[in-house]
């Protein structure tokens, strides 16, 4: 009885993709593919990205960078556009049912599931009255108010054991207890409400099942109008950091065929239940310890991930989207769909994970795509754009496929190896870390959970010294970019640097940038055009060493010799030169420490630093501290937002404040100044 | 099996063939135990010049140049290092300066270092004190090889870059050093003359510059101090408080900070060498002044000679008395061992032909024999067709002298030598010579010898420079004069170590001594600093041919 039902089959001619980046280009693909006209809309910030040039129609919708979110904006556009239906891709008005709804009103088709889904799945308590009604089992547990403490004891009998008791207002793990036994149960209770009084004035407290080993395990599951329901297998979701994932795969590994089944089968109810239409995806925390599962929550979309079950079942789930919104059948029955070998999906996210997955922005020098073992790389940027902070970090998506988990996860690493991004940080290597754990590995992994980023932080954060050769490749082709390829016929270029004397030796201190140890010093004698000794710590080197098109660098030593990837983007006034070196698969961002005088020569300040910048370019959000107070090392000075994230901004010294130039809801750019200190005395 | 037809009139040739028919070949087998043998000889003589070379490149004692680093000074090869562009040749000048030249004192490179290098893509002349030598003072030959870069830079239009730390004339040479026409005063009206001419000057001034040293600074267009580091005063405090009592210290006498804010002397002031250093790589920058041109030159027209440049040592060798082919030389030099030879079969004891250097289009004369009447006529018609085409000469001199004898004298070989010295004379391209050998008599003008003015003039570690060959010279002097068979030995031995290469260098008699397989590189270099930037063409006139 929903309105697309009433629509008789017939093929969409347009579509517009009410998105940005990767997902535009991805429904683009498809689209095309089935002779359907794209528009793409954008925002003038994104105006030069390729999703917005691409395509033969492209329409702007303004300048503000939440043109994104203007519904009637879009619709008008949809309209004007001759578009006869909008796909929202995910996040932005995705699950919007208010933008469904005026999508509908205005006689255009929404690529997506009806707003009566929408808004029951985006209530939490709704959702989980119509899963436990339909036999969808939730995470047990109460919730209510009544707080006495027997009544709460009978609930955790309910619940079964081990349970977790959780002050309502709580934070920061204060009021919170893990209990094990009945036994345990009101002594911990007690400790745990006294914790909570003191901690937020309020005692009040909530009992859930405790989940020990919990696992993200969500199911695709796809209906259209004629009521089909079927589901495409499962994903594992559970590597994330900040509660975004970093790593999806499919199937889920380790576990048998009756708990799959199991799970597709309540993916299926779940659907059923809301009457459901289009692509979806159900959740559910996996209980890695008990085998069981609880829903967790259903979303109504397109998922950011939805490229492992595309890889394992041979589907184009877009296709399928775009076929259910015009209103035919689903093209494959439950028989039909069939799980091949193991998919991985590394989201590419530009943030620093070593910084505390500090979020970056800026330019990309250079963009290599992978190319061996034919993965996919569904991406927003390329060589030359510029990533914007306005918008979300993740820029793009790796997928790869292979007979089993073990090879699907060598040829994630060989991708990732061939992957280079020069410009923000991005958490490739981070990923590549993850996927060499012991814990992550084999067919079973062992230490495959939602904590397993924090479970293995010490293992993960170990990063082996830059090479010295490494080092002495980034000296010498810094130093092989000044010489203009028009100077190489010039004997000047060419020659020895004297007939007798070697007295070109050049000393270059290189931090870095990953590990932040101490600068090493590089020092290069240049003995030809394309000959060079180079010395790093006490390590003497015979090199040849030459720049090729395309930021590539020949590099001979010894017994070895690479074309390595090579890139010395100019440094940004202020700022220190950055140089990248990807050698044996390692993306090594080395800065040129320049010498106090360069400092003082370009109007700093000898000596520690007198003030705090911004590291990169943000709003400021909230201030701290004002002019006059004393702060002490590691205090929360100022915090900023970029990239939908929020940062704190800690005072790296003990001093006392004497300015702060910009106050909360200030946009500044990267470097600039945000706390200045008084000079210290001597 | 085809067979071809009789071959009849061609009238098409295929491109290129003309310089098929000009690529030299070697006859030379590298394994002939005689070449073997005279390599292993001129290697001993580089092995040894090496050795010397790395010496005096460390400047002054040990203790000298731990004192200067500890003042937190750099030392001058690198100052030189770091103002030059990255990746690119210094083409040091004379740096065996003032090797054995006073007894019992050693001023390695005489004190200061000169060369050619690229700053901020312009060619300059650099001249930098060595302050850990005898503190930068002024010896005889110090002024000399200053004098000297200076007119190299006048010759070929080189901004003149002077990194200035020195203590000023040495004082007990100071008859030497202070009132002639090639002394001291002679730095500054060269830098005066080449300020009028447009050829730029420029001091960073990072150390003492006392007494007529102050005029560098003071004559140049634009002049860096650095702050601590550099002064300038006519008078040092010692000096101020003997002639007039004043206490004075000698930052507040002339240092940067007094010369930036009060006198004027100074144009910039920085905190640092490093930073003087960049400061002077943006004046540099800022000169509008033409930048190297030979950028015209194809890539793919350089081609590297066929042949392995360091086989030159075994085809020349140690002794002066084996004859090789000359062209077994120039194809271990030139682009492609290309060389389009001109009246080979006529006067062939000189060589003639043109070829390319890294692009550049030369004239090559070099020797292989005595110079006859023809060889010199030869030679002078071939300056001639150089003028015309204003293509520069290099001189590859290896010469015993005109021949001697009745013969050649009714030949008229004084006249006919006149003329290739006439030729040599008004031939206003750019000169460049290299002993490659011996350098005897009236040889050593005819073919260009230091007199002549070459732009450049560098000499192989086997060559000998002297009026005669010490054997020659001895038995004149046995038969003219003296029969003491002792005197005569020694005089023998005298000159022996007189012609000596390093005897040479060391006076200046030469830019520098050059390892034979270096010789492509170097004189590319000398042809790039004296055709790549800003070029005056000297309309010069021959003198009267005597006919």
């Amino acid at each position: 009885s929903s309105s697309a039902a009433v629509r008789s089959a017939k093929p969409l001619r347009s579509v517009m993709v009410a998105n940005r980046g990767e997902i535009t280009h991805r429904v683009a693909d498809t689209a095309a593919n089935m002779g359907i006209k794209v528009t793409a809309i954008y925002t003038e910030p994104d105006s030069e990205l390729p999703f917005a040039t691409e395509g033969p129609t492209n329409a702007s919708i303004g300048s503000a960078s939440d043109g994104y979110l203007k519904m009637d904006e879009i619709i008008r556009l949809a309209k004007e556009t001759n578009s006869e239906a909008i796909h929202p891709g995910y996040g932005f008005l995705s699950e919007n049912a208010i933008f469904a709804k005026k999508v509908r009103d205005a006689g255009l088709i929404f690529v997506g599931p009806p707003q009566g889904a929408i808004e029951a799945m985006g209530s939490k308590s709704r959702s989980k009255e119509i899963m436990e009604a339909a036999g969808v089992p939730c995470v047990p547990g109460y919730h209510g108010e009544n707080q006495d403490v027997n009544f709460l004891a009978e609930k955790a009998d309910e619940i079964t054991y081990p349970v977790l008791i959780k002050a309502v207002l709580g934070g920061g793990g204060k009021g919170m207890r893990i209990v094990n036994s009945k036994e345990e149960f009101l002594p911990e209770l007690e400790s745990a409400k006294s914790e909570a009084r003191s901690a937020f004035g309020d005692d009040r407290v909530l009992v859930e099942k405790y989940i020990a080993v919990p696992r993200h395990v969500e199911v695709q599951v796809f209906a259209d109008n004629h009521g089909n329901v079927v589901a495409l297998g499962e994903r594992d979701c559970s590597v994330q950091r900040r509660h975004q994932k970093i790593l999806e795969e499919s199937p889920a590994p380790g576990l048998d065929l009756a708990t799959r089944q199991d799970l597709w089968a309540k993916a299926r109810d779940a659907a059923r239940a809301v009457g459901y239409q289009g692509a979806g995806t159900v959740e559910f925390i996996f209980d890695n310890e008990s085998g069981k599962f609880y829903f967790m929550e259903m979303n109504t979309r397109l998922q950011v991930e939805h490229p492992v079950t595309e890889s394992v079942t041979n589907v184009d789930l877009v296709e399928w989207q775009l076929l259910v919104a015009a209103g035919f059948p689903l093209p494959k029955t439950q028989e039909q769909i069939s799980i091949t070998g193991h998919a991985f999906e590394t989201r590419i996210y530009c943030e620093d994970p070593d910084k505390g997955f500090l979020p970056s922005s800026g330019k990309i020098f250079h963009l290599q795509k992978p190319t061996s073992g034919s993965p996919r790389l569904d991406i927003t940027f390329e060589s030359g754009s510029t990533v914007s902070p306005l918008y979300d970090p993740m820029i793009g998506k790796l997928i790869v496929h292979g007979r089993n988990r073990g090879e699907a996860i060598n040829k994630m690493l060989r991708a990732l190896d061939e992957l280079e991004i020069v410009g923000p940080v991005t958490n490739i290597d981070f990923v590549k870390r993850i996927l060499k754990t012991e814990a992550f590995g084999g067919e079973e992994p062992s230490g495959l959970e939602t904590g397993f980023i924090p479970n293995h932080a010490e293992e993960l954060a170990q990063i082996p010294p830059v090479r010295n050769d490494v080092y002495a490749q980034a000296a010498i082709g810094a130093i092989l970019t000044e010489q203009k390829p028009e100077t190489l016929t010039s004997a000047f270029f060419t020659a020895p640097p004297s007939p007798w004397t070697n007295i070109q030796n050049r000393k270059v201190a290189l931090q870095d940038l990953t590990t932040e140890t101490d600068p090493a010093e590089v020092t290069v004698w240049q003995v030809d055009a394309d000959k060079f000794v180079a010395e790093v710590n006490g390590e003497k080197m015979d090199i040849e060493a030459r720049l090729l098109p395309g930021n590539k660098l020949f590099f001979k030593t010894g017994l070895r010799q690479a074309v390595n990837t090579f890139v010395a983007p100019a440094a940004m006034p202020g700022a220190s030169r950055l140089l990248h070196v990807f050698d044996q698969g390692r993306h090594n961002r080395l800065a040129i420490v320049e010498p106090e005088w360069v400092t003082v020569a370009l109007g700093g300040k000898a000596g520690p630093a007198n003030s705090v910048v911004a590291p990169m370019p943000c709003k400021v959000t909230k201030v701290n501290v004002e002019a006059g107070q004393s702060v002490k090392k590691d205090d929360i000075l100022i915090i900023i937002e970029s990239m939908k994230m929020e940062t704190t901004i800690r005072s790296p010294i003990d001093g006392v404040v004497k300015r702060v130039p910009h106050g909360p809801g200030s946009i500044v750019k990267q470097g600039i100044e945000l706390i200045e200190f008084e000079d210290a005395e001597e | 099996a085809m067979r071809l037809g009789r071959r009849k009139v061609h009238t098409y040739v295929a491109s290129g063939i003309q310089n098929q028919m000009s690529v030299l070949k070697t006859k030379i087998d590298s394994s002939d135990p005689e070449f073997v043998q005279r390599s292993q000889a001129m290697k001993d003589l580089i092995s040894e010049l090496d050795q010397l070379h790395a010496k005096f490149a460390l400047g002054g004692s040990e203790k000298a140049r731990q004192k200067h680093i500890s003042r937190n000074k750099l030392l001058v090869r690198d100052r030189i290092a770091s103002l030059i562009d990255p990746g690119s040749a210094f083409l040091e000048l004379s740096p065996l300066a003032g090797y054995e030249l006073y007894p019992g004192e050693e001023v390695p490179s005489g004190g200061l270092v000169t060369g050619i290098g690229t700053i901020s893509g312009v060619r300059c002349l650099i001249v930098a004190n060595d302050a850990t030598v005898k503190g930068g003072t002024y010896y005889p030959i110090t002024v000399r090889k200053h004098l000297r870069a200076q007119e190299i830079a006048i010759e070929n239009n080189l901004p003149c870059v002077y990194l200035v730390d020195s203590g000023g004339a040495n004082l007990p040479h100071q008859s030497d050093v202070f009132p002639g026409h090639e002394h001291f005063g002679r730095i500054f009206f060269n830098q005066s003359t080449m300020s009028g001419k447009n050829i730029p000057q420029l001091s960073l001034v990072l150390g003492p510059c006392t007494a007529g040293g102050a005029y560098v600074p003071a004559m140049s267009d634009e002049t860096i101090i650095v702050k601590g580091g550099g002064h300038i005063f006519l008078a040092g405090p010692p000096l101020v408080k003997a002639a007039t009592g004043e206490v004075v210290s000698a930052e507040d006498l002339g240092g940067g900070e007094m010369h930036a804010t009060v006198s004027g002397v100074v144009d910039h002031l920085v905190e640092s060498e490093p930073e003087g250093i960049a400061r002077m790589r943006q004046a540099v920058a800022m000169l509008n002044y033409p930048k190297n041109n030979v950028t015209t030159a194809d890539p793919s027209i350089v081609a590297e000679p066929l042949y392995d440049p360091t086989e030159i040592d075994g085809v020349v060798g140690d002794n002066l008395r084996v004859a090789y082919d000359v062209r077994e030389v120039i194809s271990r030099i030139v682009d492609g061992s290309e060389f389009a030879e001109f009246k080979r079969e006529y006067g062939t004891t000189l060589v003639t032909g043109w070829s390319k250097l890294y692009g550049h289009p030369i004239g090559i004369l070099a020797n292989q024999g005595p110079l006859f009447s023809e060889s010199a006529l030869k030679g002078a018609h071939f300056i001639e067709l150089c003028k015309q085409r204003d293509i520069p000469l290099v001189f590859l001199q290896n010469i015993s002298g005109f021949m001697v004898g009745s013969a050649a004298e009714r030949g008229g070989i004084a006249k006919n030598g006149a003329k290739l010295v006439n030729a040599v004379v008004g031939s206003g391209v750019e000169r460049f010579t290299v002993l490659i050998g011996g350098s005897y008599g009236a040889g050593n003008y005819g073919m260009c010898g230091r007199a002549y003015s070459p732009r450049f003039l560098f000499s192989w570690p086997n060559s000998r420079t002297a009026v005669m060959g010490a054997e020659q010279l001895a038995s004149v002097m046995s038969t003219v004069g003296s029969k003491n068979a002792e005197a005569t030995e020694k005089l023998r031995a005298q000159i022996e170590s007189e012609s000596d290469v390093k005897f040479g260098s060391a006076r200046l008699w030469d830019d520098g001594i050059i390892k034979p397989s270096d010789t492509r590189r170097v004189l590319g270099l000398a042809i790039e600093a004296s055709r790549g930037g800003r070029r005056t063409v000297d309309h010069k006139n021959f003198g009267v041919w005597r006919m």
